[in-house]
């Protein structure tokens, strides 16, 4: 499949030993991405956009995106404002830290990774409603509440009033958010890989962010 | 609000998906990437792959199945069968399954569910549980023993209990089996689910005895269950994914609707 423009940008997907890419390969692919991995820092050069999956804690997860020399790149790859997708523990790791582990994170987002508490069952294990707070590009042609398969039992609670870079809420026993937007830097808790026609649905959408956002690469500061 | 979820099991041997009386009498009945996509487009909410396959060299052919659904169906894929190291659950979560079940492995080596869970995380280890009704050897105080390879062999174990200390050891998820009624279409073993699901904090799969809408409905409202599964009703298409739910939402169950689902 081509995206409209006939491009297919390169998206860096990070593999840092946190199980199954290939669904995320897959859906990426089928959206009109081109894929490539990347274990090491070298594996972002050329990318157009990085997408950090994951599931798991987040301190055995940092240290090995540490080991890996990625954790420098991938903050100043935010810094630069390029196009980021953090997926479930990919999204929990741009907030300052995670109880889980205490684990010290990015803590590009104000707040920190909590225990989902009031919840009846744990993990969160399932579909649940995505329901929004602001309308965004990476959500076109979804329905507002649809649903998308969750697997976690920590989740982004956003440190101040000033949570603007919060984008849906979704709920289970207290609400959490379940999707983060700042320029282009994005986020879900939830798979979008997993989560059938809505979730190729939201990886096309960031596809084609990933399009408008590629720009010439003349005068980029090294 | 979470929905229930409603999963079809497939059995998998050699690469195929057959059917017949779990390990007997075993009928081809396809391509396991071909019928998991149609299940995904039919409103299934998760996969489970059961691994019968009899001889461990031939286990190559399950990563190949594995990744080659993971790439046509776009819904959660759990794996069980056969396990029995972390080597070889990372191996089926490479190949694209996001979750794997520890069966008789994990009675024999509760410890293998802690190191799955610590390498892994929790979200990732599904511990199954056959449960028959009756005393095991040193009397099963709930009313259900454990039975390990497919239904064969009786264990001590106390499933209640079991299934506290499974999760306790790091399971993230319990599919619980009732052997009394696999295969009889007599209905989940509600009593059973009940007492687990009174007993745990994690999402419980019920499993054994679906003949009807009426029983999935059961299995959550009276079970406690998060999800229900079932193989030879939507094998046999004696019942679609999309009419279970339409029964379960009719019964004010949260459920995910797919519109286009093919009834």
């Amino acid at each position: 499949m081509t995206g409209p423009d006939g491009a297919r940008p390169l998206i860096a997907v990070v593999d840092y030993g946190a199980g199954n890419l290939v669904s995320m390969e897959q859906g990426l692919t089928a959206s009109g991405a081109e894929v490539a991995i990347a274990r090491d820092a070298a594996g972002l050069t050329g990318a157009d956009a990085v997408v950090v999956p994951g599931v798991g804690a987040a301190a055995p997860a940092m240290r090995r995106l540490d080991g890996r020399g990625l954790t420098g790149p991938i903050l100043d790859w935010i810094a630069a404002d390029r196009p980021f997708l953090g997926v479930c523990l990919g999204l929990q790791l741009l907030f300052e830290g995670s109880d889980e582990d205490d684990a010290s994170t990015f803590g590009i987002l104000p707040g920190r990774t909590r225990r989902l508490e009031d919840a009846p069952t744990l993990p969160h294990i399932g579909w649940n409603q995505v329901t929004r707070l602001r309308e965004h590009p990476l959500f076109d042609g979804i329905a507002d509440a649809a649903d998308f398969y969750f697997v976690h039992s920590y989740a982004g609670v956003p440190g101040t009033a000033d949570d603007a870079a919060a984008l849906a809420m979704t709920e289970h026993g207290r609400p959490f958010v379940s999707a983060v937007a700042r320029g282009n830097l994005l986020g879900v808790q939830f798979h979008p890989e997993r989560s059938g026609e809505d979730g190729l649905r939201l990886l096309a959408n960031f596809v084609s962010i990933v399009r408008a956002a590629a720009r010439p690469r003349v005068g980029l500061a090294s | 609000m979470l929905r229930r979820r409603v999963i079809p099991c497939l059995d998998v041997a050699d690469g195929r998906v057959v059917k017949g009386t779990r390990f007997v009498d075993l009928v081809d009945e396809g391509d396991p990437p071909e019928l998991a996509e149609r299940y995904a487009r039919e409103g299934a909410d998760e996969l489970v792959f059961l691994d019968i396959t009899a001889a461990p060299e031939r286990r190559g052919t399950l990563l190949d199945i594995v990744e080659r659904t993971a790439r046509r169906a776009f819904i959660p894929l759990t794996v069980g069968g056969g396990v029995r190291t972390v080597t070889e659950m990372r191996d089926v979560l490479r190949a694209g399954a996001d979750k794997v079940s520890l069966n008789t492995a994990a009675v024999a080596e509760p410890d293998l569910v802690s190191r799955c869970a610590r390498r892994f995380g929790r979200q990732a280890v599904v511990v199954a549980i056959d449960a028959l009704r009756g005393p095991g050897r040193d009397g099963a105080a709930s009313g259900w023993t454990v039975v390990v390879k497919g239904g064969r062999e009786l264990t001590g174990l106390d499933a209640v209990e079991w299934a506290a200390q499974a999760v306790e050891l790091g399971a993230g998820e319990l599919l619980v089996t009732s052997i009394d009624r696999d295969g009889t279409g007599a209905g989940f073993d509600t009593d059973l689910l009940r007492a687990i699901t009174d007993r745990v904090g994690v999402p419980v799969i019920a499993s054994g005895g679906a003949a009807g809408p009426a029983d999935f409905v059961a299995a959550v409202r009276d079970g406690g269950a998060d999800a229900v599964l079932a193989a030879s009703i939507f094998h046999r298409r004696i019942h679609s994914i999309a009419s279970v739910k339409a029964v379960m939402a009719a019964a004010g169950l949260p459920v995910r609707l797919v519109p286009e689902a093919v009834a």
